[in-house]
């Protein structure tokens, strides 16, 4: 087999299948986003470029900031929980180490609205945690964390954390032990180690792990509004609404591809840095 | 034995806790689905009678069926798919590259409801019969990237020396595969398909989107009965699934355990 | 993979075989009916005896929204017989050309309904629909924590209540009780009322606990919330359980809703839908609905039916005098949008 024959081979399924069931899907969205919204909700098809300048409104720009901030947040905390996890992961003997990654997905395969429901009932003021709390005397008053932007960030870092903890595990599992070693003798305590070369031989799963977490985060819409008491949106329930409620695809659209341009950006933005980093 | 690292014992400690956390909720809903009450906010009673009805309620058996038929599938596809593409990705150059690359990227980043609603119109426009299949298509279409994704972190790195090696000493292009790429990046297809399977059993919104009359799938049974909080219902459906991927994935692992005992012994 | 794939094509061919067509000539019906209803929205045996009536299979989906059903439906989506939207809902419908006009020789048990329900504004002639169930939204209050109140909107605006107060979430029934405390109709169109009703929100903001238009059942009855703004059924569903529970209309006047039995216009069965709204339209069978769901029955001949508990409910079966301070939800149409920014500066405040 040629060079040319295997590159077709291994790229064009995939390829031709995303042009087809994804490409040609959104650019149908995109053509809606300059569509107009019908006084009953339908989708006219007069040219209304109106609904990108709706978008930069102060309010919906509000709501946007708050997403990412809070999207920042959760990644950043399942990070800095994940990483150890999958460190100690990576270090255990073979058939422990595939037990605790089993151990670590199997709750995932129970309902995310479940899991989420449970959550609001730990929660809660006269719930599991304070509950907990006051019997042993960490607390005289109940905690106030459902309905707070706490319990919502709470809700995220549970739902998406394995996508952390997944990537980099893979990164750390390939990880070659002998580099440990010969830092280990060149006289490099384990902090300067970890710091010297597991880090930067994990970035690849780091950044990609964190680009797991943080994507689903801010669209997410459930969690906000369960967790969260739907008291403060994020830019995932605002699209939602446009979509249902207000009946207004156009703008929802319109939302929709700011959002991705914005997130696109980001990632775009974090691989050249990557890039030159590796470069340097 | 040298002393105890401290790091050590703090990592233990951490993940520990962390699995604490994880199954925190878990523990809550399998006691629910004990629970005479039906509503979930107090405790009233051991029962199994949840369990009895969930049995009996061939909706949601139909549910159950469907999100098996639709994960197992859009798995299969996806994991093929995703791998292929991650190591045609890492490996060659071609033109419109890094254009192939934000596509593969976008199905990850664009919001659940775009994706539904756009697959929605597209099959309409196609005039593509709502069913099961349509479904199936949705979920292979993200699994793709998240697959590739998974799959390309373990790629990223990985010593192009042994593959050239592999070559230069006489194995073909296929055995190469077979027996030095595989391996090395199994891991990475695993969890490529793990997380796959278990976005494609969770998803409610774009298979609300593109499901037909009858190919309700579990997480859209669930969700439309919710109104009244999880039934205790719910929770023991939950339950079931957890012990039986429990013992699915320790049959594997033992199967797993016992073929690498044997292949050690050779 | 073999097996895969064989799996696969069996669930595929299965799912897509339609059953034997209907033919309303000879009056013979279809084999299956499919009937997509909102989720606990049905009697215990309604569907059954249907089925044993009939030998017409139904395929019995829910959902959760009148505007999930409303994508699905506008999208092109086809295959559902019999849907049950609601009022403001049916009006769109029609508007968008997505339903099928009823033929009233196949329906001889409308002359059960009551008028009070026929003939309403968003289908005036009942081409269209037929109505299925009503009810209203009012408040479930705790009375073991709040023994003496007095029944108004006023109540969810109560400080001494800071954190205990819940409000439905949703851009227009949302908003019902801040515009019939400012005596203003639920479907104003004038900025200016809507703004003052914001006021009203933002003000309320700081002690309600949770904006959610279902977990507040759940939050009623295990005490983290003791006023909740919601539908009268779901509130019932507390107090059948919990003796505390006291729903009650506040005397300002409320929102009705009437869901609406109507067939869509890609309905692959529209003469079996018929048969089967037909069917629903028997008092008895009707009745059983409302015995179950304790939301009020259309049916005018279906009280003899109905458990005297329920119809001597005045919060379920409304007195005429808050019956006429009350008022349906209407699509406002372009207006929609002023709703979204209303309801959006809300959330975002």
């Amino acid at each position: 087999m040629s060079e040319r024959v295997k590159k077709i081979v291994m790229l064009v399924p995939s390829a031709a299948w995303l042009a087809l069931f994804f490409v040609m899907p959104l650019v149908i969205i995109f053509i809606y986003s300059l569509a107009s919204r019908g006084p009953f909700g339908g989708v006219e098809f007069i040219f209304n470029p109106d609904n990108y300048v709706r978008v930069i409104d102060p309010m919906y720009a509000g709501i946007l900031w708050r997403s990412v901030y809070i999207s920042v947040i959760s990644t950043a905390i399942c990070l800095l929980i994940g990483y150890p996890l999958a460190l100690y992961i990576s270090r255990q003997s073979n058939a422990y180490r595939n037990f605790l990654l089993a151990l670590l997905i199997i709750p995932f395969w129970t309902n995310f609205l479940v899991r989420t429901y449970a959550w609001m009932f730990i929660l809660r003021t006269e719930g599991l945690l304070n509950n907990t709390l006051l019997y042993i005397g960490v607390i005289s008053e109940p905690l106030q964390i459902l309905f707070t932007d706490t319990a919502v960030i709470i809700g995220l870092v549970y739902t998406y954390l394995p996508f952390m903890v997944l990537p980099v595990y893979v990164s750390l599992e390939k990880l070659d032990h002998n580099l440990l070693m010969a830092a280990r003798d060149l006289g490099a305590t384990p902090l300067q180690s970890f710091r010297k070369v597991i880090l930067p031989l994990t970035r690849p799963g780091v950044i990609s792990g964190s680009i797991l977490v943080f994507v689903p985060c801010i669209g997410a819409y459930i969690t906000p509004d369960i967790l969260g008491g739907s008291r403060s949106m994020m830019i995932g329930n605002l699209i939602q609404n446009q979509f249902l409620s207000a009946r207004d695809w156009p703008f929802g659209s319109a939302l929709s591809f700011v959002l991705m341009a914005i997130v696109l950006l980001l990632l775009l933005i974090l691989a050249r840095q990557d890039r030159k980093e590796e470069e340097a | 034995m040298k002393k105890i690292e401290p790091a050590r014992w703090m990592l233990g400690t951490h993940a520990w806790l962390v699995y604490l956390f994880i199954y925190a909720p878990i523990v809550v809903l399998v006691v629910f689905s004990f629970n005479q009450e039906r509503i979930n906010a107090v405790w009233t009673g051991f029962t199994l009678d949840w369990y009895v009805r969930l049995f009996q309620d061939a909706g949601m058996l139909r549910a159950i069926y469907n999100s098996l038929i639709v994960g197992l599938i859009s798995t299969a596809i996806a994991t093929v798919l995703g791998t292929m593409t991650a190591i045609g990705m890492s490996r060659y150059r071609f033109p419109l590259k890094r254009v192939f690359d934000s596509v593969l990227y976008l199905p990850i980043i664009i919001p659940e409801i775009v994706m539904g609603v756009s697959l929605l119109v597209f099959y309409v426009f196609i005039q593509f019969t709502l069913g099961t299949a349509s479904i199936i298509i949705a979920h292979v279409t993200f699994n793709i990237s998240f697959v590739a994704v998974v799959v390309r972190a373990r790629l990223a790195g990985m010593d192009p020396w042994l593959e050239q090696a592999a070559l230069d000493l006489g194995a073909t292009p296929f055995q190469t595969f077979r027996y030095i790429t595989l391996p090395l990046i199994k891991p990475g297809i695993i969890a490529g398909m793990l997380l796959a399977f278990t976005l494609s059993w969770d998803d409610f919104l774009i298979a609300f989107f593109t499901a037909g009359v009858g190919s309700t799938t579990l997480p859209m049974k669930v969700y439309s009965m919710i109104k009244f909080g999880v039934s205790p219902e719910i929770n023991a459906i939950s339950t079931i699934t957890l012990l039986f991927t429990m013992i699915l994935i320790f049959i594997a692992l033992r199967v797993e355990g016992v073929t690498h005992a044997t292949k050690t012994m050779d | 993979m073999k097996r895969f794939t064989a799996l696969f094509l069996i669930t595929v061919f299965t799912m897509s075989c339609g059953g034997t067509p209907e033919d309303e000539s000879t009056g013979r019906l279809a084999s299956h009916l499919n009937f997509y209803n909102w989720s606990y929205y049905i009697g215990e045996t309604t569907i059954s005896d249907f089925q044993d009536m009939t030998g017409v299979r139904v395929r019995y989906d829910n959902y959760s929204s009148n505007e999930e059903v409303l994508a699905r439906l506008q999208a092109g989506v086809s295959g559902y017989d019999v849907v049950v939207p609601s009022d403001y809902m049916v009006e769109v419908m029609i508007s968008l050309g997505l339903l099928r006009p009823l033929n009233h020789d196949n329906l001889p048990n409308i002359i059960h309904m009551d008028p009070r329900f026929m003939g309403l504004p968003f289908d005036p002639e009942n081409r269209y629909s037929i109505p299925y169930q009503w009810g209203s939204a009012g408040i479930g209050v705790n009375t073991a924590r709040i023994p003496d109140f007095e029944e108004s909107w006023g109540l969810l605006w109560d400080e001494r209540y800071s954190g205990r107060i819940s409000m439905l979430d949703d851009m227009r029934s949302g908003l019902v009780p801040a515009l019939k405390l400012l005596g203003y109709s639920v479907n104003t169109t004038s900025e200016q009322e809507l703004e003052e009703a914001l006021d009203l929100m933002i003000q309320q903001k700081p002690i309600v606990k949770a904006y959610t238009s279902d977990t507040y059942i759940d939050l009623l009855k295990s005490g983290d919330v003791w006023i909740a703004y919601g539908w009268s059924g779901d509130i019932y569903q507390v107090a059948r359980d919990n003796p505390d529970i006291r729903f009650f209309i506040p005397q300002e006047g409320t929102y009705l809703w009437v869901d609406n039995m109507v067939i869509p216009q890609k309905a692959p069965s529209p003469y079996t839908a018929e048969v089967f709204m037909n069917y629903i339209m028997d008092p008895e069978v009707s009745a059983g609905i409302t015995n179950a769901t304790w939301y009020a029955s259309p049916n005018s001949n279906a009280t003899d039916y109905i458990r005297p508990e329920i119809t001597g409910d005045p919060s379920i079966y409304l007195s005429d005098e808050i019956l006429d301070r009350s008022e349906f939800l209407q699509d406002v149409g372009e207006q929609t949008r002023l709703y979204e920014r209303i309801w959006s500066r809300l959330k975002s405040h």
